[in-house]
């Protein structure tokens, strides 16, 4: 995997952790404005992200954003446990 | 249902320099306080709890524990990945190659496979929250044995963010079991 591709993952990973993070205190604090916004804020940017990063990289999930492309790039690695950082 | 996504949660950047980890990261792979036990207690719990709050919390540290579970394969699976049989006796893993190969499984640090008996769903949603508080606690305590056992520090960092999360996890059961305990109360009352 390329410099680049592998910078993308990690801000993708970095984000998505916020997001996760975002997601539990809103489980226990489900009126809290401030932190709903913020996920707002990081979901939108990952959708950018990921949509560029998939464009290269292949799907990050099965319905992916390019479920069309020819051949079915879901089965390409490197798998997640195969990729070295 | 679950979708899978096709990341780590976190990197794992494994050294190599110390590959007798794989053994003993493996009690948080199928040991009694593993990931394993957390993502299967905290999902399992979930169908019988009686706040939403409680049932969204469980679905979704359950869900995170399994991408924990998949970090700590990945750690022991890249370890041992390219050590001969006669290395993987010398650092303490014979008996694992013998009837595993370098395949990654769910047993702990001394080899004794992963049992529900290492987890209860009572039923009773007061107790099961404080059950996983407990589990929180002694899955943190897990990772700062293992991350007192190695000078990798590829595997210190990433054993470091595990051990993280399980602080943060406790703090959001702490919450659910009190918005619980007062949901439980109101229907008392009224």
């Amino acid at each position: 995997m390329e410099q680049r591709q592998m910078q993308m993952l990690r801000e993708i990973q970095q984000l998505e952790f916020a997001a996760v993070e975002l997601n539990l205190f809103l489980d226990t604090h489900p009126r809290d404005r401030e932190p709903l916004n913020d996920l707002k804020t990081v979901v939108d940017r990952l959708h950018q992200l990921k949509e560029q990063y998939e464009g290269m990289c292949g799907p990050l999930t099965v319905q992916g954003f390019t479920p069309e492309s020819y051949p079915w790039r879901w089965v390409e690695g490197p798998w997640p446990w195969e990729m070295v950082y | 249902m679950w979708i899978y996504e096709k990341k780590l949660e976190y990197p794992v950047r494994v050294y190599k320099t110390d590959p007798r980890m794989a053994r003993f990261l493996s009690a948080q792979y199928g040991g009694p306080d593993s990931e394993l036990s957390a993502g299967v207690r905290y999902l399992t719990q979930r169908y019988t709890m009686p706040t939403n709050k409680a049932k969204a919390l469980l679905t979704d540290i359950g869900t995170e524990e399994l991408a924990h579970w998949e970090i700590i394969a990945t750690m022991i699976y890249q370890l041992v990945k390219d050590l001969s049989p006669e290395q993987m006796i010398r650092e303490g893993l014979g008996a694992h190659f013998a009837e595993h190969d370098r395949a990654v499984y769910p047993a702990d640090a001394a080899g004794v496979p992963w049992t529900a008996a290492y987890i209860q769903a009572t039923g009773d949603p007061v107790t099961d929250l404080h059950e996983d508080m407990a589990a929180e606690q002694k899955a943190r305590t897990t990772y700062e044995h293992l991350i007192r056992m190695t000078d990798d520090p590829g595997i210190k960092d990433t054993l470091r963010f595990l051990r993280e999360r399980e602080v943060v996890h406790f703090q959001r059961f702490g919450e659910a079991l009190n918005d619980v305990q007062e949901e439980l109360t109101r229907k008392k009352i009224f």
